[in-house]
């Protein structure tokens, strides 16, 4: 089971976390990676805690249970630490990205990490209201997620995701451009 | 009376599968006559051929030569009497006689 | 080996894709979580003008089939999808479509059936239409769901039979994997064209379909239908044999992993025979002989198949996703005891009835049966039915 990448992220209803997840599958899926992508579901309710997750592998992915361990985690909502668990089941050389313009000393001291746990931040709201006009945090975090965990080769992923927005906002020009600025700049800009 | 014969029926192999019936009108094939207590018999002189009977009759056993009706067909007439109750002549030119009178009759 | 475009797929999407492949003349639905988008994305296909098929929205899945009914016995290739309570909703015409045998192909997203009401995989809504006279095909994968599918349709067309496609509510529905699909083509003459040889619609060749049949023929029609269902062991097989030519994967009538030279087994369905193999490959690398048996097609029951490859274990245990609420055991270990008594052997069968209403079953819940397993083949007595990740 060690072949395999497990990510797990947090956001709210709405915010996007499954959307995330299902790009950066697809993103890895055309590195030539096989692949899952999966949320958690329950009644759906806008602002609710919400997770979905990533698996990860050269080899193809047997396994079709949940993801209890994940080595990598994003965290969309920064007010989300306040009432979920993030670190949960998290090993102690994990990675953990989140959505806040704070300094990542700061937040480990705030989660209580007192292990090996690497923290990064990045400012992925503010990034988004610049770049795309609404707070939309998910695609600037893909970014900042390949600049911290160095899963995906770079250039790759901004073509995959280019194109994939491309065939979703087919009349939206303006959207597409905004969504790959945000992910440039929150590859520049994720620091840990 | 349609005569009554033995019918030795297909087993599973030999029957269309999915409860099909194979061919149209097989209708033609169940003759319904067997089922009537009360038979209509048409009245000629009193027969204004307005065709009512034909029309109503929900069997078609209404039988009608050159627009005038000469009788009914006795293979598939139930015996339901809508013919003699739509018949708008007065004193009717259809009666129901009961089945068994009117074998008597016609064996006569 | 691959054949295929490889692409990132949920279960729900892979099995619009190879709907849209397949092109039918007539798809009948009405939506339920989580089946809602197979027929949801389907419906955008028609929208869009890429496949030429007459959709038809429904005002409950009763109507949706009694719609697939029509269209199939008019002579158009049918097909729909639903899940749990509206599978259960359809019920009633699930048994006619058999009965008039009626090649539909119905994409069924396994999901409880209420009460308590839960919107989660379990396999209590297939087990419920178990005896309607459908074939039933269950996926472990998005790609066991899309290859199932575009068999299906040649299976229900060559075995007169109407046929079941299942993937696990949310887990594999919707779950995003890598897949392969085929080109277009492929698909289309892999399925060919539907020449039904009776149909509503042939005027030349008028038929009566669906009429009364009483004491003196139903029998005989029932039997017909079950040779019908026996003889479709080999038509699924032939199936996947040409299957198999054009995607180069193969498919049976079940996946043996690691069973030939295994002393302990688990019989699976779905998407937990996926992590079934997981915990037999660490098993092995222990040394312990663990294996998997995940039946494929659970109707018609392959018995005499399913005994051969069992027969040499020394403990097995079968895993039901739903309970047959008869006061002993499931519905899949019924199948497989009942068989085992057939050729007078009294094996262990173990039998452990999980994941109901979705609860989760992890590599841990599986590695815990194989060492039960391993205790009964060393001769200590176990429960008949356990209940995994059941609180007590």
């Amino acid at each position: 089971m060690k072949d395999i990448i497990e990510i797990r992220w947090h956001g709210r209803g709405g915010q996007g976390a499954k959307t995330a997840a299902l790009l950066f599958a697809d993103a890895a899926l055309a590195s030539g990676k096989y692949i899952q992508a999966f949320p958690e579901y329950g009644p759906e309710r806008m602002g609710a805690p919400v997770t979905s997750f990533n698996r990860i592998s050269s080899k193809p992915i047997l396994l079709h249970s949940g993801v209890a361990n994940p080595s990598i985690v994003i965290v969309l909502d920064p007010t989300l630490v306040a009432s979920v668990d993030v670190t949960e089941g998290m090993p102690d050389d994990g990675i953990l990205i989140i959505n806040s313009g704070k300094c990542p000393s700061e937040i480990k001291k705030e989660l209580g990490i007192a292990g090996g746990i690497k923290v990064f931040a990045v400012d992925a709201s503010g990034i988004s209201k610049e770049t795309i006009g609404r707070e939309i945090p998910n695609t600037p975090m893909l970014g900042a997620f390949v600049k911290a965990t160095g899963i995906l080769d770079f250039k790759e992923m901004l073509e995959d995701t280019r194109k994939k927005l491309e065939k979703k906002f087919k009349n939206k020009p303006g959207v597409v451009e905004g969504n790959i600025k945000a992910i440039e700049r929150a590859y520049a800009e994720v620091r840990s | 009376m349609a005569e009554k014969k033995k019918i030795t029926k297909p087993g599973w192999k030999n029957l269309p599968e999915g409860d099909l019936i194979i061919g149209g009108g097989t209708a033609m094939q169940f003759k319904t006559g067997d089922w009537r207590s009360e038979r209509p018999v048409h009245i000629p002189e009193k027969c204004i051929n307005c065709l009512t009977c034909w029309v109503y009759c929900p069997d078609s056993a209404v039988i009608v030569k050159d627009g005038k009706v000469i009788g009914f067909n006795y293979d598939y007439c139930k015996g339901c009497g809508i013919c003699a109750h739509e018949c708008p002549v007065k004193g009717k030119a259809i009666k129901m006689v009961p089945e068994r009178e009117a074998k008597i009759e016609t064996c006569k | 080996m691959a054949k295929g475009n490889i692409v990132a797929r949920t279960g729900n999407e892979a099995m619009a894709e190879a709907m849209r492949q397949i092109n039918p003349d007539v798809v009948a639905a009405y939506p339920i979580t989580p089946a809602t988008e197979i027929v949801q994305i389907f419906a955008s296909y028609v929208a869009d003008g890429l496949v030429s098929t007459e959709f038809v929205p429904v005002e409950s899945e009763h109507s949706a089939m009694s719609a697939c009914i029509g269209s199939s016995a008019a002579g158009g290739r049918t097909m729909t999808g639903t899940s749990s309570q509206g599978l259960a909703l359809m019920a009633e015409m699930l048994y006619i479509a058999a009965g008039l045998r009626l090649p539909i192909v119905l994409a069924v997203v396994n999901r409880a059936l209420s009460s308590p009401i839960n919107i989660h995989c379990d396999h209590s809504d297939t087990m419920m239409v178990r005896d309607s006279g459908w074939i039933q095909i269950f996926s472990e994968n998005s790609q066991e769901a899309y290859d199932n599918m575009i068999q299906a349709v040649k299976i229900a067309e060559k075995a007169a039979i109407p046929v079941i496609v299942t993937t696990d509510g949310f887990i594999i529905s919707h779950g995003m994997e890598r897949i392969e699909i085929l080109d277009d083509a492929d698909v289309k003459n892999f399925v060919g064209e539907y020449k039904p040889k009776d149909y509503l619609l042939k005027l030349e060749e008028p038929i009566t379909a669906g009429a009364l049949d009483l004491t003196d023929y139903y029998f005989e029609h029932k039997r017909q239908q079950i040779e019908g269902f026996k003889a479709s062991k080999a038509v699924i097989l032939d199936v996947a044999k040409e299957f198999a030519v054009i995607a180069g994967r193969s498919y049976g009538l079940f996946e043996k992993y690691r069973l030939d030279d295994a002393e302990i087994a688990l019989v699976a369905m779905g998407s937990t025979a996926g992590t079934t193999k997981v915990v037999v490959d660490e098993l092995r690398q222990k040394g312990l002989k663990a294996g998997l048996l995940k039946p494929r097609v659970f109707r018609p029951f392959p018995k005499e198949e399913i005994l051969e490859a069992l027969k040499k274990l020394k403990a097995i245990a079968v895993m039901d996703r739903s309970d047959s609420m008869n006061g002993h055991e499931g519905p899949l270990c019924a199948e497989i005891k009942a068989a085992f008594y057939d050729i007078g052997v009294n094996k262990p069968v173990l039998n452990y009835i999980y994941g109901l209403g979705g609860r989760e079953i992890r590599p841990e819940d599986i590695a815990l049966v194989f060492s039960e397993l391993s205790e009964v083949a060393g001769g200590k007595e176990k429960p008949k039915v356990s209940y995994l990740g059941v609180r007590e």
